[in-house]
């Protein structure tokens, strides 16, 4: 099941990313942890409840312009779900009144 | 062969044996350490550092109950500014809603609530003390402040035909994991096995039951279960390997390999009074006896398995077989399975219903 563009993820109680001062960066949640690499980082750094799926999608596009923008948008719905499975995502989705 | 020293990837900081509950699972040793004796505050935030300088990206913090040491928020923003993800292990007692506000706002990450049962008069009687209300409470509270929560039920012989209330009640708690632990027989609930160990067909039962569990709220919920021991095939990689992956700290400042290895006669351990922990855990006597695989005997030393489990528990070698050296007597490939056997045999010549032979609970006490 892929996330909503204008949902609004961020990382749920409990999920967190490791230290910037540790290496490797880990996204650390109870009783396991995901090792994060270039882009997986990238993303989960904006989950952040601010950027929507829509506006990392832009970003990382950009960041990765060498890349083929389908692509890159794939890839990061394919990982948000991979988060959401973990449990480690919530969603906000805004009402359109907000939205104004 | 050498054994190369690997990284510890958690620190379990045993802060305190106080504890207003008296389980009489608890896996705690006999031998409990008084408050006088426990390490201060200063000595645990350098443990602390010293421990993810080592390499370690959890912690948690359990006992004996956490909540017993005044200095806990102190101790979990020690904990954060070193680097590590905290973990609170805790009965829920003593604790209200403005000191969890406390713990969460000075780190804490995660917290993992004990259960002895749904049902007051049972629950109580397994932890010697009326609890069952507060830990409700706690579940509300968590809830509130948005803190990430385990329920952590340990199931036996006297609670586990209730176990569908355990899961339906997790299911709705708002708990993102509950934890099913079948009785590990260690400290007090080796003292008490007879009344605790359950009747194979209860564990048939509860393992399906858990599975289905697990199916149905996957993705909801995460459910896990801690296999009953005695009953398995096969032993359980204890700590993930002795001296692998995790290393745990008693209340006085000790280092152990495993929360039991205090029962092993003669093993000498390092205290962090005296010593650095990267220097204990690398070279100290009771890290490096049972590290690797050049202690291992027949038939360990040449089956397959032995990278996974590791020749099973030392502690529960010596207290099944009386030499922490030997295969894991619940081993089935060892034939001192014979002994667990004749323990199994036992549990089932009469059903759970039926009161025990032995009638009194020896009851965890609280030390001053
Ligand atoms: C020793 S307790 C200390 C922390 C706290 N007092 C509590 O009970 O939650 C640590 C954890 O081990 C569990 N536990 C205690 N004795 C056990 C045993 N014999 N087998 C399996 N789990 C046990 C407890 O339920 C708890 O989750
Ligand atoms: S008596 Fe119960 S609550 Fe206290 S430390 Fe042991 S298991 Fe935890
Ligand atoms: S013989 Fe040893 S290594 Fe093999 S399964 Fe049994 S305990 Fe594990």
């Amino acid at each position: 099941m892929n996330p909503e563009k204008h949902a609004r993820p961020r990382l749920a109680p409990g999920c967190r990313l490791s230290e910037p001062n540790r290496a490797p960066r880990m996204l650390q949640m109870p009783e396991r942890a995901l090792r994060l690499n270039g882009p997986s980082l990238e993303i989960v750094e904006r989950c952040d409840g601010r950027h929507t799926v829509q506006q990392i999608i832009s970003e990382l596009q950009k960041i990765y312009s060498k890349a083929e923008p389908e692509r890159v948008e794939k890839d990061i719905l394919g990982y948000l779900a991979l988060l959401q499975e973990q449990q480690a995502l919530e969603f906000t989705v805004e009402d359109a009144a907000e939205q104004k | 062969m050498t054994t190369t020293i690997p990284t510890p990837l958690a620190l379990i900081a045993e802060l305190t044996h106080r504890c207003p509950l008296h389980c009489v699972y608890c896996s705690n040793p006999l031998e409990l350490q008084s408050r006088g004796l426990e390490l201060s505050t200063e000595v645990w935030s350098r443990v602390l550092r010293e421990a993810a300088e080592a390499g370690a990206m959890q912690v948690d913090f359990t006992g004996g109950e956490p909540l017993a040491r005044p200095d806990l928020v102190e101790l979990v923003r020690a904990a954060r500014s070193a680097g590590l993800y905290v973990n609170m292990i805790t009965s829920g007692l003593p604790l209200d809603e403005r000191r969890l506000a406390d713990l969460v706002n000075a780190g804490l990450d995660h917290l993992q609530l004990s259960f002895q049962g749904l049902q007051e008069d049972a629950a109580s009687e397994i932890a010697g003390t009326r609890a069952l209300e507060q830990k409700l409470q706690v579940v509300r509270w968590a809830r509130a402040h948005r803190v990430a929560l385990t329920l952590n039920f340990v199931i036996h012989r006297q609670n586990l035909d209730r176990l569908e209330e355990m899961i339906a009640f997790g299911e709705e708690s708002g708990a993102g994991r509950l934890e099913f632990a079948h009785v590990q027989y260690y400290g007090w609930a080796f003292a008490n096995r007879e009344r605790l160990l359950p009747t194979r067909d209860q564990v048939e039962r509860s393992i399906l039951l858990l599975q289905q569990a697990e199916a149905r709220l996957r993705g909801k919920v995460r459910v896990e279960y801690v296999a009953p021991d005695y009953y398995a095939k096969y032993p359980k990689a204890c700590m993930g390997g002795w001296g692998h992956k995790l290393m745990l700290i008693t209340p006085t400042g000790d280092v152990l390999p495993c929360h039991a290895a205090q029962v092993i006669p003669g093993l000498r351990f390092d205290n962090v009074k005296n010593k650095p922990l990267r220097e204990i855990w690398d070279s100290s006597e009771a890290f490096q006896k049972f590290r690797g695989e050049d202690w291992m005997q027949e038939p360990c030393r040449s089956c397959d398995r032995r990278t996974q489990d590791f020749g099973g528990c030392r502690c529960q070698a010596f207290l099944l077989a009386g030499d922490p050296a030997v295969t894991d007597p619940v081993c089935t490939l060892t034939p001192r399975h014979l002994i667990v056997e004749e323990i199994i045999a036992a549990a089932n010549a009469a059903s759970p219903e039926v009161p025990a032979a032995k009638p009194d609970w020896l009851y965890r006490p609280n030390p001053a």
